[in-house]
């Protein structure tokens, strides 16, 4: 048993799903004690008044019966965030660059799956009888076609716009990478609209994803329950996702192409004297980077049923937020900064309202993750687990 | 191929020598005024006249003739020309007012090596700056948006504007700096990822403090924010004094376009001024020594930070001054002038001119503007007039009726604006016209050789 | 990192952080390009004077008494270009239909559509070129109200009458200008009627939500002013910019329990809105404005609009039964652009209509003379009952309709052909608030 483990194959398999379980408790644990002292403390005052009338029951009480749901909440979109964080967090680590096209990657991989299903509808092999075994399979289809097309878009974008600036200044390429963001939004949308006339796309209703596991009712003082519970599809997204992390970490680090990558990313130079083909090399990282952000596309739109061309530049935004804040170029990282990312934004959506009575609220949400940002920017540049980044490293 | 090109050389070559350049240039200049004013409705004669500001900067001529030809041009020529259509001086507005944004970028971009992705957020402080104050907002602060009364009183009197010019410089100054302070040691591309941030930060802002206190009418927006007051006999003069040559009488609110135009065109040129005397002055070359080497640049005692600082309060009090100033002019601000899009245009603008060099930035915004305003929009107009006649694509005999009108290139400004980042970057990194002192260096080292 | 493969990169970067100069060649070539830069330029004015010279020569129209021109001024790009090209295409296919008597009198009816990119910047300068087209009589739009509001200072001046087909913010007629009309409900009518809707189905307590947009947040906050005055217990106000994962604002909705909540928005986010509420176990009603009349909304949120409590939301716009016109314009539509119109296309094409009308009675008064702005300004505020697919249409002193049937309408169907069978479960005829 303990030569078992002592196998770099298997540590490198199971070392992450053990960091994922300790940050997403963690960081669950340390929000949720937050989250609970703040409404200990105001329970007492005004915003304690306020929420006994609005809900009927104490600040305190409120908090802690929506716990469960806003932790659930917060670690299916952490996952999301993850999967996205890794391939802004791949590319950076290979070339210390910021590859800001990479949410419009997540939306062609979002769009290529949805109209996949939508197809598989239009020619009756879909509907809502469809038989759950067949549903997983041509959901499983849908998120490997998002995945392919996404890569293979990821590597052609390196390979037009910015092989060619790669001994540039590092804002030449950044540059070029959101003209490519640009262009790729827009070109979605000409492609979407001239089919259709009408550029969203809604994911077909089919198998169980939509319904809910529930394991739990509490009944409140007022009158009401409320179910605890987890939707299929938050299931699939956090399984996927795992799934996704585990065998980029394995590859990465137990594998023959994984020490290559290593080694490009470490020194460039001397990896190409060693023997390594860095442009393949470069290539291939994308192709992950893509990939996965491809998966991650088709799986918000599983989870989020709307998708338009423009879908991705939040998710975009804070999955690189996530990366900065677990340390940019540290898969790991990347892994608990979109758990963190998740949680705080759904802690802050669910509870600020509640907090300030109501002047702050929801709307504030995306404003969180910016406000992290420029915090970990200024206190922690190296992010949670990362190199350092400031300007003199 | 090779022919044309030596005989167009030679071309180029023979029009700057002797007299030439003064002749060509004020027949472009006449040329460009009578076609404008005998067909006021003519984007091409439009463009032909702004063209000669071009050949007034480009051909060999002397200073004061430049400075004379272009008054002349900006101060009588145009007043009287965009009295007949209010469209051009609109348009010279916009392209005075992104000009004025992009040179602040560009101070910022070109100058010191920064990138910010987030500039537009300092046109918004200026622009709410005087939204607020120059409106009734503060005795509204109690009501939702849309439901207060519309007869609040005005909190300044209209002329307070100028004044507002001045604080709206210092304020956005200050934003800038404070922004900067705790970001400015970042590694360039950590740096345009947080100023991205900052910006949206700042729109979610101006979007959503309605409550608890209603600062901004979040995305209702404000208004009517005042205007500054005409000078008294303006409106007279317009309709009595140059009445037989403008050809059409002129309305309070038409004039105030005029005006606005010319509020537009002082503040360029003093930006343009201020900009130039910067790019020489000590602080400049300071910029440009962080900008190629940040550690020789501290050998030689230039302080990294108050340095990287001052380019980001220069930069975001031009674009603080030309926010009031836009705020006056639409009597209207709202959270939707101030996206990420309009961050992306200007910094568009600044790399198809060429970052650091001024004039290529003046010609990258005023291309985008007409691109925007003029171009995209005249070929949508024109595919939309075919596609209601009966003709036909000749060639492949396709009915332009049938054409989609998913296809009309108004749709498309992004993909425009990604198109011009990634060429211009892979193909022409240093813009249309690059910047002079690049060229100064290379000459100086060519020579050392 | 300088980087040794990267070497044969052609060109030399303008120094922006970091850069250094190496290759002596570069710079040698660096200064012949520096040659081709005014070539460029000359290259680059030649085709901007080629496309223009074709966008100014326009196909010349041999009509007797000259051209009249149409414009509308919408979002025809970025994110809000859905609902913006539709309102474009219900003038367009209104033109194609009801332009007949113009052009029989001899005129050259056409369409000028102008992109305002829901940008103010964009809309004013549009405005001004607008009115610097003498053909130009009238015109539609806009979308949002933030770009109508500055532009229409334009029309004012120069006496240009526009039909807006979807602002609802009340600041757009109460400036009382000639110029300025709409045929839609304004913010503080449509929310008030779906407050005291709510009322008469019994409900006690509403959560609120909005999109944070001009158009949604205004009628949210009419319906929660009428809410409180009615004494609905307003559990919550929150706005979103969110289009995706409501989860976070799902929660205090379901502890707070409300009997219904009212999004004030477009159907695309209430949609998923609704849907995500469902699956969380929210049971009562849901409520909307007009934004939400599209059967789109039920392909997005199915069944979870007819569980618990159903859903209901406001308009001005008639079902197919009240007014016949309405599935025939559906119908239209659907044949000439292959989709089905959004909300706010039905206006759009009452617009143009009403356009259409003004400029014939104003030519019809002039012996069949090309009429001038003013003219077809006071025509439009002098039709009476004017009969469009949305509604009969008489405007006030300060360009509202005089009085606007407001419908509430019960979502009946989950299947998205059957959108136009949703039964009316209230009409209510409302003055809009006389300044």
């Amino acid at each position: 048993m303990l030569g078992l483990i002592k196998s770099p194959h298997l540590r490198e398999l199971l070392r992450p799903v053990g960091q994922m379980v300790v940050f997403s408790i963690g960081s669950a644990a340390i929000l949720s004690a937050i989250v609970t002292l703040l409404a200990l403390i105001l329970t007492p005052t005004d915003v304690g008044a306020a929420a006994q009338k609005t809900y009927g029951m104490s600040l305190l009480q409120y908090t802690v019966i929506n716990l469960p749901q806003v932790l659930i909440d917060g670690l299916t979109i952490g996952f999301v965030y993850a999967a996205i964080a890794l391939g802004y967090t791949m590319v950076y680590g290979v070339l210390e660059f910021i590859n800001f096209a990479h949410s419009e990657i997540f939306a062609a991989g979002a769009f290529i799956g949805v109209e996949l299903l939508i197809a598989l509808r239009t020619f009756g092999v879909i509907s809502e009888n469809t038989s759950i075994a067949m549903a997983y399979l041509y959901l499983a289809i849908a998120v490997l076609a998002g995945m392919i097309v996404a890569g293979l878009l990821a590597v052609t974008v390196e390979r037009i716009a910015y092989r060619p600036l790669r001994g540039a200044p590092r804002l030449v390429p950044l540059i070029s990478a959101i003209g490519v963001s640009f262009f790729l939004q827009d070109s979605i949308r000409l492609i979407q609209s001239l089919t259709t006339g009408q550029f969203h796309r809604i994911i077909p209703t089919f198998g169980n994803f939509d319904d809910r596991l529930v394991f739990g009712r509490v009944l409140l003082e007022n009158g009401n329950t409320i179910d605890l519970g987890i939707q299929i599809k938050s299931v699939i997204v956090i399984g996927v996702a795992v799934l996704m992390l585990v065998g980029l970490n394995y590859l990465v680090n137990a594998t023959k192409v994984g020490k290559a990558i290593r080694a490009v990313a470490q020194d460039r130079a001397t990896a190409s004297l060693m023997g390594i083909n860095v442009n393949r090399i470069i290539s291939l990282t994308f192709l992950i980077g893509g990939t996965l952000g491809g998966a991650a596309g088709v799986l918000y739109a599983l989870k989020f049923t709307r998708i338009d061309p423009f879908v991705g530049f939040f998710p975009g935004l804070k999955a690189f937020t996530a990366a900065v804040l677990g340390g940019i170029g540290n898969l790991t990282g990347a892994l608990l900064g979109g758990i963190v990312l998740g949680m705080l934004e759904t802690f802050a959506g669910a509870y600020m309202s509640a907090f300030t009575m109501g002047a702050a609220g929801a709307e504030y949400k995306d404003i969180f993750a910016f406000a992290i940002l420029i915090l970990v920017l200024i206190f922690r540049p190296h992010g949670l687990m990362g190199e350092n980044v400031s300007q003199k490293a | 191929m090779k022919n044309i090109k030596s005989f167009l050389q030679g071309l180029l070559a023979k029009l700057q020598e002797g007299k030439n350049p003064y002749i060509f240039t004020v027949v472009h200049i006449l040329l460009g005024t009578i076609w404008v004013y005998a067909s006021p409705r003519n984007n091409i004669a439009f463009i032909v006249l702004l063209a000669s500001l071009y050949s007034l900067y480009a051909l060999n001529t002397k200073a004061t003739f430049k400075a004379v030809a272009a008054g002349l041009l900006a101060f009588v020529v145009m007043p009287i020309l965009g009295a007949r259509n209010i469209f051009f001086l609109e348009i010279i507005f916009q392209i005075s007012v992104f000009s004025a944004l992009a040179l602040g970028l560009n101070i910022v971009v070109g100058f010191a090596g920064l990138l910010n992705l987030g500039y537009g957020a300092f046109y918004a402080v200026g622009a709410y700056l005087w939204a607020f104050f120059g409106s009734q907002q503060i005795y509204a602060l109690q009501y939702a948006p849309g439901t207060q009364p519309s007869d609040l009183p005005f909190l300044l009197p209209q002329d307070a504007f100028y004044l507002f010019i001045l604080v709206g410089i210092i304020v956005s100054a200050i934003t800038g700096i404070l922004l900067g302070t705790p970001v400015i040691r970042l590694r360039g591309d950590y740096l345009a990822i947080v100023t991205l941030g900052f910006g949206e930060v700042i729109r979610v802002l101006a979007n959503n403090l309605d409550k608890p206190l209603n600062f901004t009418n979040g995305p209702q927006g404000i208004t009517p924010i005042q205007r500054p007051s005409l000078p008294p006999d303006a409106l007279e003069f317009f309709n009595t004094g140059l009445r037989p040559i403008i050809g059409n009488s002129v309305s309070e609110g038409q004039l105030y376009n005029v005006f606005f135009y010319l509020l537009a065109v002082i503040m360029i040129v003093l930006i343009v001024f201020v900009a130039r005397r910067l790019e020489d002055s000590k602080l400049g070359r300071a910029w440009t020594a962080v900008r190629e080497d940040e550690t020789a640049a501290i050998a030689m005692g230039i302080p990294l930070v108050s340095t990287k600082l001052a380019a980001f309060a220069v930069g975001a009090s031009f674009a603080g001054a030309m926010g009031v100033l836009m705020a006056a002019s639409r009597t209207f601000v709202s959270p939707e002038s101030f996206s990420f899009m309009q961050s992306i245009g200007v910094l568009s603008m600044v790399i198809l001119g060429g970052a650091g060099s001024i004039p290529g930035v003046i010609l990258g915004a005023a291309t985008v503007t007409i691109l925007n305003l003029q171009i995209l929009q005249g070929l949508s107009l024109y595919l939309s007039q075919l596609r209601q006649s009966d003709a036909v694509i000749p060639i492949i005999n396709f009915p332009w009726r049938e054409l989609s009108t998913q296809l009309d290139p108004a749709k498309y400004q992004r993909l425009l604006f990604g198109l011009i980042l990634i060429l211009m970057m892979i193909f022409r990194p240093t813009g249309l016209i690059p910047a002079e002192r690049r060229k100064r260096e290379l000459q100086l080292k060519e020579g050392d050789e | 990192m300088p980087d040794p493969i990267a070497w044969s990169a052609v060109h030399q970067y303008p120094k922006f952080a970091n850069g250094v100069i190496v290759n002596l060649k570069l710079r040698k070539q660096y200064m012949e390009e520096e040659e081709m830069s005014k070539r460029l330029f000359a290259v680059v004015a030649i085709l901007v004077i080629a496309s223009l010279a074709l966008s100014a020569c326009a196909p010349a129209g041999s009509t007797d008494k000259g051209t009249i021109k149409i414009a509308s001024q919408t979002p025809l790009s970025g994110g809000q270009s859905v609902l913006g090209v539709d309102i474009k295409r219900g003038a367009e296919l209104a033109l194609e239909q009801l332009g007949g008597p113009l052009t029989e009198a001899g005129f050259k009816v056409e369409l000028a559509p102008y992109d305002d990119q829901a940008n103010p910047d964009t809309g004013v300068a549009n405005a001004k070129n607008i009115v610097s087209d003498p053909d130009i009589l009238c015109g539609v739009g806009h979308l949002n109200s933030g770009v109508m509001i500055p532009s229409s200072e334009e029309y004012r001046n120069a006496g240009l009458a526009f039909v807006s087909p979807a602002n609802t913010n009340p600041k757009v007629t109460d400036r009382g200008y000639l110029e300025v009309n709409r045929i839609v409900g304004r913010d503080d009518v449509q929310g008030v009627v779906g407050a005291q809707y709510a009322q008469g189905i019994g409900v006690k307590s509403v959560f609120i939500v909005h999109d944070k947009t001009s158009y949604g947040q205004g009628v949210a906050e009419f319906f929660k002013q009428e809410a409180e005055r009615i004494g609905i217990e307003v559990k919550g106000f929150e706005g979103t910019e969110e289009k995706a994962n409501f989860d976070a604002l799902i929660t205090p909705i379901i502890a707070a329990n409300p009997d219904m909540v009212y999004f004030g928005g477009i159907y695309d986010q209430a949609g998923v809105l609704f849907k995500q509420a469902r699956e969380k176990g929210f049971l009562g009603t849901f409520m909307g404005p007009d934004g939400m009349d599209s059967s789109e909304l039920v392909n997005i949120a199915g069944p979870a609009l007819l569980d618990g409590g159903g859903m209901v939301y406001s308009t001005v716009s008639g079902p197919a039964s009240v007014y016949p016109d309405t599935a025939k314009f559906v119908a239209d539509f659907k044949a000439k652009f292959g989709s089905d119109p959004q909300p706010f296309a039905a206006q759009g094409y009452d617009s143009m209509a009403i356009c259409l009308k003004a400029i014939e009675n104003a030519a019809n008064a002039k012996g069949g003379g090309k009429p001038t702005r003013e003219e077809v300004a006071l025509a439009i505020r002098a039709l009476q009952n004017f009969q469009g697919i949305t509604g009969a249409y008489t405007f006030n002193a300060i360009g509202d309709p005089t009085s606007a049937k407001y419908f509430v309408i019960q979502v009946a169907s989950a299947d998205p052909a059957k959108w136009g069978a949703n039964p009316v479960a209230q009409t209510l005829d409302i003055a809009p608030p006389s300044k």
